[in-house]
Order: C-alpha cells, then sequence, then structure tokens
C-alpha cells in the first residue's frame, strides 16, 4: 500500500514531495476522468436495470432487482418481501398480488395460507442484477439485428471500396509522372475545400437518378472518393523509395503487380490507419444515411437509435442498451489500436 | 552475353540536357565502367541502357536490335541498386525468386535457380531472414544474387559499393570481380569512384556533363589521358598541373611560368611555337634527385614505406610529389625536383585536349 | 490472405499490361486513378455545378428538366429581411434563427474547446503517470457516434436523470434542462465541446511536444517562472498551431448537425437549431422540400467555409514559411 503511494505520488521531478503544480494536475484529470468516463459508464450501469428500476428517482448506482421465488401452486415466480412492521414483522412473504394498500402475500413456507398485509409494513428483498434481458429483447423482439446487419455491411463495403480506389489513386499520384498529374492534384486539394455537407442536394439527386435511394449502395459509394484517404496514403506511399519499383520493374513486374504485390505490403502501416477511421466515419455516420434512407428496414443502427428515441419515448431499456451495442465495437477497437488512431486522426486534420 | 551499343543517345529533361549524344560500344562479356563526378550524367546513361528512363533521342541497341521502345521487364538486364532496393517485406528467398515468378517460371525450376545463387553467394544460410536483419554487406550479396539469379542478358550496377565501409568495399570489388570472370556476361558498372573504375574495369568510360570525354581500357586512359580532365580524375594520387608554353624557338623545350624551363620528348607532341600548355605529371613520377624546378616545401607526411611532399612552384602552383622509402626533406626546406620527359603528359590549356602526336 | 485474390488480379493485369505495353508506364496512372476519379467527378466535382442550377431554380421535383428557373429568388427568400438581428422581421425567419444560433453556437463552442483543449494538452505534457491512459481518456469520446453522445448526456439530462438526483440530494430544485431554451442551448454547446475536445487536445498536445525541452531548461536557467515561461515560451511557439486548431474547430463548428439534431431536435422550438439542420430540413426533412432554397444556403455555407478553409492553407503556408 505504502509503495502504491509512493508510486501515485512521485512527483515530476521523480523526487521531494509533490508541489502544487502536481496536485492541480492530477486533480484535473481526475475529474477529467469522471467527466469523460462518468457519462460513458452509467449509460452502461444504466442499460443493465428493470423498467421499474429506470423510472426510479433518484436513481441508484448499481442495477437492482427484486428477489422472486417459485412458490408451490403459482404459475410465475412471485417477488419476495421482508416484513418491517405489524403482525408477521420479521417474516419473509411473497406477494401474490396487491389490491391499493393491502397486499395479498403468502409464506413459502406454507403455500396453502395467504396473508392479508399492509405495503408500508414490508420492504422489498433485494440484490444486484444484471438485467440481461434488456439486449436480447432487442435481438428477440426489435429489429435490431437488422439494423446492426444494415451499418456493419455499410460500413465494411464502403471501408473496402475507399480503401482499393483510395489507395490506387494515391499510388498513382506519388509514384507516377504523367501529363495532367498536377490538374488532378489541384482538383483534389481544391474538393478538400468543398465540405461534402454543402452538397446535399445535388448528390442526392444523383443517387436517386442511379436508383440508389432507400439502398445501401445509396449510403456506399458517394462517399468512398475520399480526397482524405488519398492524401493520407499518397503522404505515406511518397516515402517508398523508388529504387524499389525500379528493381521491381527490372524483375519482370508488371504496374499492377508493383502496386499489389510491393506498394500495398509496404505501405501496410497507412492503410491500416485509413481503414480504421474510415470504418469509423461508416459506423458513425448519420446525416447522409438521414437523407438516403427513408425505410425502416434499411436504417442504419444509428439511424434507428435516433428513431427509437421517438417511438419508445420512455422506453429507456431498450434505447440504453441498444446505444450500449452501438458504441460497443468503437470502444474495442479504440482499446487496442488506440496509439494508430490518435496519431491517425492527428495526421488527418480530422476531416 | 549481349554487346550493347548506345548511338548518339540522348537525354532530356525539359530543357535540360543531361546526356548530350554518348556513342559506346559493349562488347560480349565485356566488364565496363562509367565513371565520373556527380551529376554528370552516368546513372541516367545507365537507367536508359536498363529501359527505366526513356530515350530522348538516338539509340540504344542489344546484341543489334534497338530496344527504345522495348520496356525494362523485356530488355533481359538485370540491375543492382545504390540502396540494394531489396523487397522489405520479402524474405531473401522471396526476394530471390520474385522476378523468376513474374516471368512464370515453374517453382521447382526456381526453388532450384536460388539454391544455386544462394550457395555460389554465400547467403544460402540467410534465405529466411527479411532484409533489415541482414548486415549491409549481406544485403549487398542479396541484390547481387535477386540480379543474378534471373540470368539475365547483361548486369548493370549502379555505384552498388557506396553505402559499404571501406574494407567491405574493397572485398566487394573482388568478389564482383570474380562473379564476372565466372558468369562471363557483360556488365555495366556506375561509379564515382575511380579507383573501383580501375580495378575492376574491361574498359572505362569518362564521363562529365552528359558526354564521354574518353572510352578505353583503364591502363590507356592512365597513361594516355586523351584531356585534362581524364588525366585529373584518373589515377591516385591526383596528377600535378603545371602552366606554360611553348618556346618559340625550340619546339622540344617548354618555358614555363616561372620562367625554368623543361625538355619534352621531340615529335612525342604537337604544338607551335608559343602555345600556351598545361604540362601533367603523376606524384609517383617526379624525381627528388637531379636538378629541375624549385619547390617550397609547405608539408611532409613520413608513412614510413613511402613519403609524400606538398610544395609550391617559384609561380605559386601547389606540387605534390610521392617518394619510396623515407625522406630527409623537411618542411620549409627548399628543394629542386626534376620532371622526367618520358613520364610529362602535355595539354593544350585552351581547349584542354592531349597534345600526343600519336 | 492477398494470394487468395491471386486469380483476380491475374484478369485485372490484363487492361494494365495492355495500357503499359502500348501507351507506357506513365499512362498506366490514369488506369490506377480512373476508379477514384470517376467517383469523384460524379460526386463531387458534378454535385459542385449542380448546386448552382438547384439553387437557380424552384419547385418541390428533384429532376432539373422539372424545375422552373427562378433566377436569384431562392436567395431572395433567405436574404430578404428588414433586420438580419431581428428573426422575426426576415420572410424566412428560420434561416435567420439558425443562423444567429449557429454564430453563438460556434462562438462558445470554438472558445470554450480551445482553452479546454489547451489547457488539458499543458496537462498531458506535463511528466505525469500513464500519460497514455489519459490521453486516451479525454480522447475517447471523439471516437463516439454522434447519436450515442447525444443519448448518453439525454439520458443524464433527462427528468429523472443523474443530474436532477444529485441537484435534488443537495437540495436544489429540479431543471428540466432540455425544455428549457437557454439551458438547451447552454447543453448542445456542452455536448459538443465534450464529443470533439480530445481531437483538438491531441493536435495541440502534438504541437507542445514538439517545442524543444532545452528551450525550458534555458529558461529554468534564466530563473522563469512557471508563468512566464507559458507566456514567453509556450504560447508563441504553439501560437502556429492553435491558430490551425481555431480555424479547424471553426470549419467543423459551423458544419455541426448530428449530434444536435439526435439531441433536442433543433428545440425547444428553434432554439438549437443549427444552419446543417436547416438545410436538411428545409431540403429533406418537412414538406415541402425546397431544394432550391436549400442549395441556395448551402452556397452560402460553402462561402463562408472556403474562406475558412483558405484562412487555414494561409496559416499553414505561413507556418511552413515561418
Amino acid at each position: 500500500m505504502a509503495r502504491i503511494v509512493a508510486f501515485l505520488t512521485r512527483t515530476r521531478a521523480g523526487k521531494g514531495r509533490m508541489d502544487w503544480t502536481d496536485w492541480v494536475t492530477y486533480g484535473y484529470l481526475l475529474f477529467g476522468i469522471v467527466l469523460m468516463f462518468g457519462p460513458v459508464a452509467w449509460l452502461l450501469l444504466s442499460s443493465f436495470k428493470t423498467g421499474a428500476e429506470l423510472e426510479r428517482f433518484p436513481p441508484r448506482l448499481l442495477p437492482v432487482a427484486q428477489d422472486t421465488l417459485v412458490v408451490e401452486g403459482y404459475d410465475e415466480p412471485l417477488p419476495l418481501f421482508k416484513m418491517i412492521a405489524g403482525d408477521q414483522e420479521g417474516r419473509t412473504l411473497a406477494q401474490i398480488r396487491r389490491v391499493g394498500l393491502i397486499a395479498q402475500m403468502v409464506d413459502p413456507a406454507e403455500p396453502e395460507t395467504r396473508l392479508k398485509v399492509n405495503v408500508a409494513d414490508r420492504e422489498p428483498i433485494e440484490r444486484i442484477a444484471f438485467a440481461w434481458s434488456n439486449y436480447t429483447d432487442l435481438f428477440e423482439r426489435l429489429n435490431f439485428p437488422l439494423y446492426l446487419w444494415n451499418s456493419t455491411a455499410i460500413t465494411l463495403t464502403a471501408t473496402a471500396i475507399m480503401l482499393v480506389i483510395n489507395s490506387m489513386a494515391a499510388f498513382a499520384l506519388s509514384k507516377y509522372k504523367f501529363r495532367g498529374k498536377l490538374t488532378v492534384l489541384a482538383l483534389v486539394i481544391g474538393t478538400l475545400m468543398v465540405p461534402g455537407t454543402v452538397l446535399l442536394v445535388p448528390t442526392f439527386l444523383l443517387v436517386s437518378q442511379f436508383g440508389m435511394v432507400n439502398t445501401l449502395w445509396g449510403v456506399i459509394i458517394p462517399g468512398a472518393a475520399t480526397p482524405t484517404g488519398v492524401f493520407l496514403l499518397r503522404q505515406y506511399m511518397i516515402t517508398i523509395p523508388d529504387e524499389i519499383l525500379d528493381a521491381a520493374r527490372m524483375d519482370s513486374a508488371s504496374e499492377l503487380k508493383i502496386f499489389w504485390r510491393i506498394i500495398i505490403p509496404l505501405s501496410a502501416p497507412a492503410i491500416a490507419v485509413l481503414a480504421i477511421l474510415a470504418i469509423m466515419w461508416r459506423w458513425n455516420d448519420f446525416l447522409w444515411p438521414l437523407i438516403v434512407l427513408s425505410e425502416n428496414d434499411k436504417f442504419t443502427l444509428q439511424l434507428a437509435l435516433n428513431s427509437f428515441q421517438g417511438e419508445f419515448l420512455t422506453e429507456w431499456e431498450k434505447l440504453l442498451p441498444a446505444t450500449v451495442l452501438t458504441l460497443l465495437p468503437v470502444a474495442i477497437v479504440f482499446m487496442f489500436l488506440q496509439k494508430y488512431i490518435a496519431t491517425g486522426i492527428a495526421s488527418t486534420g480530422g476531416k | 552475353m549481349a554487346n550493347i551499343e548506345l548511338r548518339n543517345v540522348v537525354k532530356r529533361f525539359g530543357a535540360l540536357e543531361v546526356i548530350r549524344g554518348v556513342d559506346l560500344q559493349i562488347e560480349h562479356g565485356e566488364f565496363c565502367v562509367f565513371v565520373g563526378p556527380s551529376g554528370c550524367g552516368k546513372s541516367t546513361l545507365l537507367r536508359m541502357i536498363s529501359g527505366l528512363e526513356d530515350i530522348t533521342g538516338g539509340e540504344v541497341l542489344i546484341d543489334g536490335k534497338p530496344v527504345n521502345n522495348v520496356s525494362a521487364a523485356e530488355r533481359g538486364l538485370s540491375m543492382v541498386f545504390q540502396s540494394y532496393a531489396l523487397y522489405p517485406h520479402m524474405s531473401v528467398r522471396q526476394n530471390l525468386s520474385f522476378g523468376l515468378e513474374n516471368v512464370r517460371t515453374p517453382k521447382d525450376v526456381i526453388d532450384a535457380k536460388v539454391r544455386d545463387v544462394a550457395t555460389m553467394l554465400q547467403i544460402d544460410q540467410l534465405l529466411e531472414r527479411r532484409p533489415k536483419e541482414l548486415s549491409g554487406g549481406q544485403r549487398q550479396r542479396v541484390a547481387i544474387g535477386r540480379a543474378v539469379v534471373r540470368e539475365p542478358l547483361g548486369f548493370l550496377f549502379d555505384e552498388p559499393l557506396s553505402n559499404l565501409d571501406a574494407e567491405l568495399r574493397v572485398e566487394m570489388r573482388g568478389e564482383i570481380s570474380s562473379l564476372h570472370r565466372r558468369l562471363g556476361n557483360s556488365m555495366i558498372y556506375v561509379t564515382h569512384d575511380q579507383v573501383e573504375a580501375m580495378t575492376m574495369a574491361d574498359k572505362i568510360a569518362v564521363l562529365r556533363a552528359g558526354l564521354v570525354e574518353q572510352y578505353g581500357r583503364p591502363l590507356e586512359l592512365y597513361n594516355r589521358p586523351a584531356n585534362l580532365f581524364v588525366a585529373g580524375f584518373i589515377g591516385s594520387p591526383k596528377m600535378n598541373f603545371l602552366e606554360g608554353r611553348i618556346s618559340a624557338d625550340d619546339p622540344a623545350e617548354i618555358v614555363l611560368d616561372s620562367g625554368e624551363r623543361l625538355r619534352v620528348p621531340a615529335g612525342k607532341f604537337s604544338g607551335g611555337p608559343d602555345q600556351r600548355v598545361t604540362i601533367g605529371i603523376r606524384p609517383t613520377d617526379l624525381d627528388l634527385s637531379g636538378d629541375g624546378i624549385r619547390l617550397d616545401v609547405g608539408g611532409v607526411e613520413q608513412l614510413g614505406g613511402e613519403s609524400h611532399i606538398f610544395g609550391t612552384t617559384a609561380d605559386g602552383r601547389k606540387l605534390t610529389l610521392h617518394t619510396q622509402g623515407q625522406t630527409p626533406v623537411a618542411i620549409g626546406e627548399e628543394i629542386r625536383i626534376s620532371v622526367p620527359s618520358d613520364r610529362m603528359h602535355l595539354f593544350d590549356t585552351q581547349s584542354g585536349k592531349t597534345l600526343l602526336s600519336e | 490472405m492477398l494470394k487468395l485474390l491471386n486469380p483476380i488480379m491475374r484478369l485485372v493485369e490484363i487492361p494494365f499490361l495492355l495500357v503499359q505495353k502500348r501507351l507506357g508506364i506513365g499512362m498506366t496512372a490514369w488506369l490506377f486513378l480512373a476508379p477514384n476519379l470517376a467517383l469523384f467527378s460524379l460526386f463531387t466535382f458534378l454535385p459542385i455545378i449542380l448546386n448552382f442550377s438547384y439553387a437557380t431554380t424552384g419547385g418541390e421535383a428533384i429532376l432539373l428538366r422539372d424545375r422552373p428557373d427562378v433566377g436569384f429568388q431562392n436567395f431572395g427568400n433567405l436574404l430578404e429581411c428588414e433586420n438580419v438581428l431581428d428573426p422575426s422581421s426576415c420572410r424566412n425567419d428560420l434561416f435567420w434563427r439558425a443562423v444567429w444560433n449557429t454564430v453563438w453556437f460556434v462562438v462558445f463552442q470554438v472558445g470554450i474547446m480551445v482553452i479546454a483543449a489547451l489547457a488539458t494538452a499543458i496537462v498531458l505534457n506535463r511528466k505525469i503517470r500513464a500519460r497514455g491512459l489519459f490521453r486516451g481518456v479525454f480522447f475517447f469520446p471523439v471516437l463516439l457516434s454522434p447519436v450515442v453522445v447525444a443519448l448518453i448526456w439525454k439520458w443524464i439530462l433527462q427528468r429523472n436523470g443523474l443530474l436532477n438526483a444529485g441537484l435534488e440530494s443537495l437540495g436544489f430544485e429540479t431543471i428540466n434542462w432540455l425544455i428549457e431554451r437557454h439551458w438547451a442551448f447552454f447543453w448542445s454547446t456542452f455536448i459538443s465541446i465534450w464529443a470533439h475536445m480530445g481531437f483538438y487536445t491531441l493536435i495541440l498536445l502534438a504541437g507542445l511536444q514538439a517545442i524543444p525541452q532545452d528551450v525550458y531548461e534555458a529558461a529554468l536557467m534564466d530563473r522563469a517562472s512557471p508563468w512566464r515561461c507559458f507566456r514567453k515560451i509556450t504560447l508563441p511557439l504553439l501560437s502556429p498551431t492553435l491558430l490551425v486548431v481555431l480555424v479547424l474547430a471553426l470549419i467543423k463548428g459551423v458544419q455541426t448537425f448530428d449530434e444536435i439534431y439526435a439531441f433536442t431536435g433543433g428545440g425547444p422550438g428553434s432554439a438549437t437549431t443549427l444552419i446543417m439542420q436547416f438545410i436538411y430540413e428545409t431540403g429533406f426533412g418537412v414538406q415541402p422540400r425546397l431544394l432550391g432554397v436549400a442549395a441556395a444556403a448551402a452556397i452560402m455555407l460553402a462561402m463562408v467555409l472556403i474562406f475558412l478553409t483558405a484562412l487555414q492553407f494561409w496559416i499553414n503556408r505561413k507556418k511552413v514559411d515561418g
């Protein structure tokens, strides 16, 4: 324990006492954890609470459920109560039904005798319990698997297409000298300046002309040729020595083979970064799917979540686990690839 | 085996002419070295032969057939690059077999060839390693192996030893030479190091500013340099140069700018009376004995086995003299040195061309 | 895995080999560019041009040939105003409300976020334990989808939510956060900062780490106080990065849509309706679909964004030159 304290209170210089700036620093960081992770943790805990518990005010930290017991002669498990006052004080009873302030109870030990008690005299017996049914319900009773499938299909297909065509273009723009190269580069830079969001109306026309409204392709195709991806990869490919390409040409490799067998493997780190970014962009995408997809069965997770809000205005027990499942892939990817994502995002300027 | 011929080859990058009409003939099995200072166009010329660089004008012929429009892949040559350019993501084995796979060689043939080449170059223990796990010398061998395994018509080397340390460079020099003897292929070798050129070449082409200054056997270049540039470039230590003019009354006598006079063999050089000339003499050819020109000694290096004397002539030119053994000469001394007339080179100062009359 | 695709590659190789042999290696570059360029032209260049066609035509039709030419009426619709400071006096009052909402939103969001990001970056740049972990903590929300961000905070801010519970336990009155317009605006700004701050922190942290350590050591030898170190070394040396961050945040801030739309739906009333939401709803959200007006608004937004982007390029250039 003392060693832990020593570890935590070690200061900037690694010796001596913590000075006030250290206290401020760690205070700030602690506050940061609470503010940044707190809400997510609260969401996670809440997603395991039963509907009744979610309604409760003020809320309790941990998900809690009332103990139940199957009593002879009754089909359903009955909720258990501890009597804290009145004739039956001290006994543990199961409730059969409740009418107003009077509840019909039964002692599990002697199921034949029915007892009438005042609801004020009892206290529910509770334990920490995770309501997994919130999650299973999503899959069994809601369209959630469909949305999950739509999101996954869009994300994977769009990422694959984007990686292929962006890396091809990046290769052309980084390793070839040809007439018109500067023009193409200038055009690509130019489009970096025009944000996609202002092109919604005409892009929608094109998508509808191609009959892609309300199809997953309508979401996938328009965003595939991102200038950001081309730039990210081009910057990396420029650093591959030309001599390696020349060596491959001397080795009778065709240009496509050079791309496929030399450039792609050597650009793997940059491609990985772009892949992660692309997956994130597509998984989290909202506005464009919102415009293209208007039928419920084509919804992505994000759209579905947004529409759940209206549909189940108070049904947080469905909304919360759905939210958790939506952020889960991102969180998992983040845990494993934090460093890559951070550097990748920093290098693209977050476009 | 191939003979490679260049006919008035020209290369322009935009308005910049980097190769300005080169004619060369490299015979079957010859080891030809392109040597010259950096920026002389020697690497560009090599890349034009390889097919990696387009030819702006003239013709490159391999075995008599023009190959201007034949791609690098199909010219049947292979190349060893300055940076080795090994495929970093492939094992040594994959590096060696990549080219053979590209031309659809059956797998068992590839395996056999890779094994043979690896044994020959003593890299058979390294086949499963990646290039970054190899030392500089080993990478060099793999790069050569990759060129050899395809059994090309000819080899092109682009400054392959410049990334190695001095000791390894000498060793690899010997290995490339012996490789050439064993395979008997034509080889073209680019370097800026005239020692490499002298030690390895059958023939040397000295390039400067996109032109061939002289093309010939190493000792021919050493003994009979065609111009001042070649004279200064070939040979180590560098040749000394003195300025003067041919005597007005005696064509076999040269009057140096210092006023001192030198005899030259009659008839060996052409040149008219009063013509400005540059006399070239190698440091090893200068003689301490005798009563020739005056030299103020500014530095002496005693290496034990030989001695280097640095001095200034009466007209202020730097002169270097190498003698065998140890020397009693000391700094500050004023000595007389003689210039053996049969070792003298004479050039027209204005054009830089040799005045050798044969 | 790549090996599995080899047969496909053989097939794809054919056009490449043809071009390479017939037209030279340089021309294969166009082949590599082709798919990207095709999608680019179709979904970026063409829309840029078409946007102008939409902006000058009226009606609800999607097809351009069904749309009557109305000249600059769409722009007029947006700009006709007695007093631009008072949206109620404008023909399209929602547009101006959205414009002013966006202006205030951007001012607060960007201002507070950049300061907070700077503070966080400075803290993270100190010699602290587990820096990677803490960096991750602040960065994590950047990865969350806007809808998820909105729902996380909605859950906390709802009537029976955690925040109200906290207030009540402290003896305060509970507040209906998303129903009261000023609070709704406040929390919209807040969640937007919460979600995006980590990204700018990361850039600033990189900027801080690029400042050579020996400058600080020299200052320490000169007995400079921490505050003077910050004022006289950190800020001046960080200012190019800070400027980039500022402009970048402005560009993104102006385009904010997703998280606010999912959070408040633009309400209560139009209290949190931003300009992107106006464009979306005008063009796609509500009947009648006024695509022309939406396109006109998009063009005006684009002009602002292009100005900001040009500013960014200019700053970057100066940074490189400097």
